[in-house]
């Protein structure tokens, strides 16, 4: 097997292996609990090297085209057409950032789950609903079709509904799933509206050939509006907000941190849609002012309400809000600036501070869920006020959770302090005071985890608990070694990674030639 | 429910999962497909948990072997798929025509419906009815276990 054939099949590869490895799971897990366990995380690594074996040749300056079941994957327009009528895969440096934190996060929630969830039943369905959110996490991130994107999303949200209420016992990971069932189902359908209303002006579904015929009609703005409107409600963010805490203090720990990885699969696709698909015809300081009010609200709203809550989850989940309002400030702001040519650099480095975020993000917050999960695997509760003393007996747990919550509060040398300073620098370009709301909640998040690390971690020791199993330490030091690697290193980080991520999205003439260009 | 029911449902059951059958195997041709037939498959089956009690359907048909029925058309559709790059030029290939299953080209201008044409769809469409029956069938099934319907 030559690596060429495996590079140029690679996309459709990373969406059909962790397919193919679902809908195997029932049959392995007859064979025994090793093996179903063995396989999993066996799929979950053979993913992740796959993706960073794509991500290797796509930072390299090529962007990958797949087009299904054609004679030759490259070629997007048929023959007898003039458009391109099959499903297409298109795989920018944006499109495989996305992917690698997806992949990442699986595989570090994976081999958590080996001991996290031992004692729970079902665990076969647990491993088939993991492998299928990660499949609908890629194909978001992937797909160059909207249609597909909404089958994606689709898929996403069926798998998540079911494992926020895997605990089924207790009533409140049914509600909290049922939420976020209502509120998913309500954006997925403002998707479809927005796409049939697409799809009736200009019978185009690939995005990259809406984006060249695209008339800025006031259908597509309504289009724009509900697309726009939906991916926000899917990323909670604030005003639509209210399922994420819900949600994420129900769900098992580690599906938690893959939930935050799924919702910043919905704030890529939002991007995708305001850069890569409206793009030129956009009134960009409009969307960008959009956003970054989004984004001051997500931010503000999400730490005040953080600060006072007693569930170490819930807590945490409401911190997710107000992170996911940098990433939105970040693009919000470099939206803004790209419309004015003589701010030009400054919009790319607000971008690149939002597309950074994001991956740290997902990191630091996987961290800290996975650790929430540590402490309620021993301790069985989440109330902040039952807790107390655990460093003396779960060490390993407490470094981690240090090193999550610094960077989480943006404290130098780890890499949140990296991405927010480029939002900072950015914002201050905009308006002083983006920079200044911003630092204030950077310092409360700081103040809030400074009181769950005292609350759980300090003072004398009041519980008799070992550390947590080997594997539960193993996940969580995946996130750590990456959030070290990128706070030792942020600028060759910044330089190769992030910078085409943002370039890709920048750039939608790129976007379109790659597709129907000649 | 009354003999009546149960015995008209026991006469009715054939005829609607052929009709199902019907719809998945001309879903190249015709309206419908592996999504459609799947369910009027799946809603034979809940006829028979209507009139029978779930009890008695879930001793000839266990949720686990219809989910087993059901991964067996995922993974029917997926190895197609990758069967698609692997024999032949991409994901989802159309690899089968003009071979003798499935192969036959049609001739251009109207035709009455060749079945033997088409060549992975009715593959995909089979798949997708496995799928649909399995996973429609065992999530009423379960539903009505829970239920604790008395019969």
């Amino acid at each position: 097997m030559n690596t060429d054939w495996l590079l140029q099949h690679s996309p459709a590869l990373i969406i059909a292996l962790p397919l193919l490895a679902a809908f195997l799971m029932p049959v392995v897990d007859r064979i025994s609990r090793k093996a179903r366990n063995v396989f999993a995380i066996i799929v979950l690594i053979v993913e992740e090297i796959l993706v960073l074996f794509l991500a290797y040749d796509v930072f390299g300056g090529n962007p990958h085209i797949y087009t299904m079941g054609a004679a030759n994957p490259l070629t997007t327009v048929p023959a007898q057409a003039a458009v391109p009528i099959r499903i297409v895969l298109e795989v920018d440096a944006m499109g495989i950032f996305m992917a690698m934190i997806s992949a990442t996060v699986c595989l570090a929630a994976g081999i958590y789950s080996l001991a996290f969830i031992e004692e729970e039943k079902g665990k076969g369905k647990y491993y088939t609903l993991l492998l299928l959110i990660l499949v609908g996490m890629l194909g978001m991130e992937l797909t160059g079709d909207m249609f597909n994107l909404f089958v994606f999303l689709e898929v996403l949200t069926i798998a998540c509904t079911a494992l926020i209420a895997y605990r089924s016992n207790t009533g409140d990971a049914v509600e909290g799933a049922f939420k976020f069932l209502i509120i998913s189902s309500i954006a997925a359908l403002f998707v479809l509206f927005a796409i049939a209303l697409l799809y009736a002006q200009y019978d185009l579904l690939n995005m990259a050939a809406l984006a060249s015929a695209i008339q800025y009609s006031n259908l597509d703005k309504i289009a724009l509006v509900l697309l726009v409107a939906a991916f926000a409600m899917k990323c909670g963010s604030v005003p639509m907000h209210f399922w994420t805490p819900d949600a994420y203090s129900v769900a098992p720990a580690s599906i938690t941190a893959i939930l935050v990885a799924a919702s910043q699969a919905s704030l890529y696709a939002l991007f995708r849609v305001c850069f890569s698909l409206y793009g030129v015809t956009l009134n960009l300081s409009t969307i960008g002012g959009a956003l970054i009010i989004f984004g001051l609200l997500s931010m503000f709203v999400g730490v005040t309400m953080a600060l006072p809550q007693k569930d170490i989850k819930r807590l945490m989940a409401y911190h997710a809000i107000s992170q996911t309002g940098y990433m939105l400030l970040g693009v919000g702001v470099g939206l803004y600036l790209l419309a004015k040519p003589e701010f030009s650099t400054y919009g790319i480095k607000a971008m690149e501070g939002g597309i950074f975020h994001i991956i740290n993000h997902a990191m630091y917050k996987g961290l800290l869920f996975l650790t929430s999960g540590a402490i309620f695997y021993r301790l069985k509760t989440r109330n902040l006020n039952e807790m107390g003393g655990l460093g003396h007996s779960m060490k390993w747990t407490a470094i981690f959770f240090i090193i999550g919550a610094l960077a989480i509060a943006g404290i130098p040398p780890f890499n949140g302090f990296a991405s927010k300073l480029l939002i900072y620098e950015a914002a201050y370009k905009v308006s002083p005071i983006l920079s200044i709301i911003a630092m204030l909640v950077s310092i409360l998040t700081l103040a809030s985890f400074v009181k769950v690390f005292h609350s759980a971690f300090m003072g004398p020791k009041i519980y008799d608990v070992e550390e947590v199993p080997k594997s539960m330490l193993a996940g969580m030091a995946v996130l750590t070694f990456v959030i070290i690697l990128f706070g030792l290193f942020p600028g060759w980080v910044v330089g190769n990674i992030v910078h085409p991520a943002a370039q890709a999205l920048a750039d939608q003439a790129a976007y379109i030639q790659a597709v129907i260009g000649g | 429910m009354t003999p009546v029911v149960r015995t008209i449902a026991a006469l009715i059951f054939p005829f609607i999962i052929i009709f199902s059958f019907y719809v998945i195997m001309h879903g190249h041709l015709t309206p419908g497909g592996g999504f459609q037939g799947g369910a009027i498959g799946a809603s034979a089956i809940v006829m028979l948990i209507v009139a029978y009690g779930a009890r008695n359907v879930k001793k000839k048909a266990k949720e686990e072997s219809l989910s087993i029925f059901e991964s067996i058309g995922g993974l029917v559709f997926v190895i197609v798929g990758i069967i698609g790059f692997v024999a032949a030029s991409s994901f989802l290939y159309n690899f089968l025509v003009g071979e003798p299953l499935f192969g036959t080209i049609p001739p251009f201008g109207s035709n009455p419906g060749i079945l033997n044409s088409g060549g992975i769809l009715p593959i995909l469409n089979i798949a997708v009815g496995m799928k649909v029956i399995g996973g429609l069938a065992s999530v009423v099934l379960v539903m009505a276990l829970a239920g604790g319907d008395e019969e």
